[in-house]
């Protein structure tokens, strides 16, 4: 049978810690830069602006067909070119950077669709009241639709940002050392691989399952009736 | 940017002259759909089964099936990977262990790799399959209990046929994210379609080609996924029900 030795976590907290700053910087840079660019997706394809609306299709359909690695490996390979473009010059480690720009607009295209749907879902005489009123159709996207919008969709955001969370480990594949990176590492260091990554499993279903349970709370008490 | 275009690179032979790195791509396709669905047909029976048993009255049982959904739910697929196959032949019976560790490399990724996907997604079929029973009206099920069928018959006959035909649309989606989360599987190794655009990345120093025709391939499964499903999903329609005729 299988001897557990434990002993090799509580030294390596530190460097874990510090691995799940970077999942977190990770996870709160594609949540609020998703957010936002995914709402610019979900107007511009709404918007009945031929051009626009398509484009933002493609785009959106585009990111989810493919695998998160797949964009992952695609921008640790493009971001170097594109900041030598740029500013003329490579810089040193570009994984960090590259890992956020892979989620951010990743994330995007998955968000856009959560966002899309909870514009649909405010009644369409919202829009005309609005322009009745005297609104342009920008202003009443911004100060009647959007708020509503929103409101009905905060238990999906939240349940994204819960799966994206979990999605950041996949840094892995270009050797980003976030939280589970960190105890890939030191479980391959000191020889305890097998007690580093039930640790690492346990830390994300406490913290996950905890957030899910919030998030069902928040649907109740948000609900609008 | 300066980069030479060199299309021609996936007819060259690689290092060891068997073959041509077009046939590293098919072989990548080849796993990938081969462990998808092979995972799929895993996910299907299992999450059926943990679907079915959260909506039986009995606290045991749909305990321990909301147990097992939540489990898989809220452990990062990649982690449930390495666990899978790191952790769990360490933890079998030493001469069980053992041998999977002395077995072919390929077979331990592909078991690893199966089992694991196959229950990620069991976890996400179950909670379909549970909201699918869950949207039949009650009646359905009393109306079966009062003609005499049994519990398990009730759900045989009259609530399980009408369930699975209407969890088949949301299904389609968990189906299409099997095979992009196969790609999970070039972490440990296995020779699927990321793994083999990383390595002719590695071997022919043109990644532009290589990543190019591994994403379209990945988009060209989707879109057969796709239409696929709309065939099913225009046969099992259920009249009188949103998207019904």
């Amino acid at each position: 049978m299988y001897e557990f030795d434990w002993s090799s976590i509580p030294g390596a907290i530190p460097l874990l810690l510090k691995g799940m700053l970077i999942t977190l910087e990770i996870s709160a840079v594609a949540i609020v830069v998703g957010i936002a660019w995914g709402t610019v997706l979900a107007v511009a394809r709404i918007s009945g602006v031929g051009i626009l609306s398509k484009l933002a299709a493609l785009y959106v359909n585009l990111f989810r067909s493919v695998p998160l690695i797949m964009v992952i490996l695609w921008f640790y390979l493009i971001t170097p070119e594109l900041i030598r473009a740029i500013f003329g010059a490579g810089i040193g480690d570009i994984r960090l950077a590259s890992a956020l720009v892979a989620f951010a607009l990743f994330e995007a295209a998955y968000y856009s669709e959560i966002i899309r749907a909870g514009i649909q879902s405010v009644p369409r005489g919202q829009m005309s009241a609005g322009l009745a009123l005297g609104f342009t159709p920008g202003q009443t996207m911004r100060r009647i639709i959007l708020p509503q919008a929103f409101r009905n969709m905060v238990p999906l955001l939240l349940t994204q940002a819960i799966i994206l969370f979990q999605d950041t480990s996949l840094v892995y594949v270009i050797g980003l050392s976030d939280f589970f990176g960190t105890a890939y590492k030191v479980g391959d260091r000191d020889g305890r691989l097998v007690e580093l990554l039930l640790f690492a499993g346990l830390v994300y279903f406490v913290i996950c399952f905890t957030a899910s349970r919030i998030v069902k709370r928040l649907q109740a008490r948000y609900a609008i009736d | 940017m300066s980069y030479n275009w060199n299309w021609p690179i996936f007819f060259s032979p690689v290092p060891s002259g068997e073959t041509t790195y077009l046939f590293w791509l098919i072989e990548g396709l080849k796993f990938t759909v081969l462990l998808s669905l092979s995972a799929w047909v895993l996910a299907l029976i299992v999450g059926s089964l943990a679907g079915v048993l959260r909506t039986v009255p009995n606290r045991f049982l749909s305990g321990a099936a909301t147990a097992y959904v939540e489990l898989f739910r809220n452990i990062p697929l990649l982690v449930q990977l390495f666990i899978w196959y790191f952790v769990m032949p360490e933890l079998l019976p030493k001469s069980m262990g053992d041998a999977f560790k002395q077995s072919d490399p390929l077979f331990q990724q592909f078991v690893a790799a199966f089992v694991c996907l196959g229950l990620f997604t069991s976890a996400r079929v179950a909670e379909q399959v549970r909201s699918g029973i869950n949207s039949l009206p009650r009646g359905q099920k009393s109306a079966g209990l009062a003609l005499g069928f049994t519990l398990p018959q009730t759900y045989r006959f009259v609530l399980l046929p009408m369930a699975f035909r209407i969890v088949i649309p949301p299904l389609t989606s968990e189906f299409l994210n099997i095979f992009k989360n196969s790609s999970v599987a070039t972490t440990i190794g296995l020779i699927e379609l990321s793994r083999q655009a990383q390595q002719l990345v590695d071997y022919t120093a043109q990644p532009y080609e290589a990543f190019i025709v591994v994403t379209a391939l990945y988009l060209m499964i989707n879109i057969i996924v796709m239409s696929l499903m709309r065939v099913v999903e225009g046969r099992v329609r259920v009249p009188g029900y949103m998207g019904g005729k």
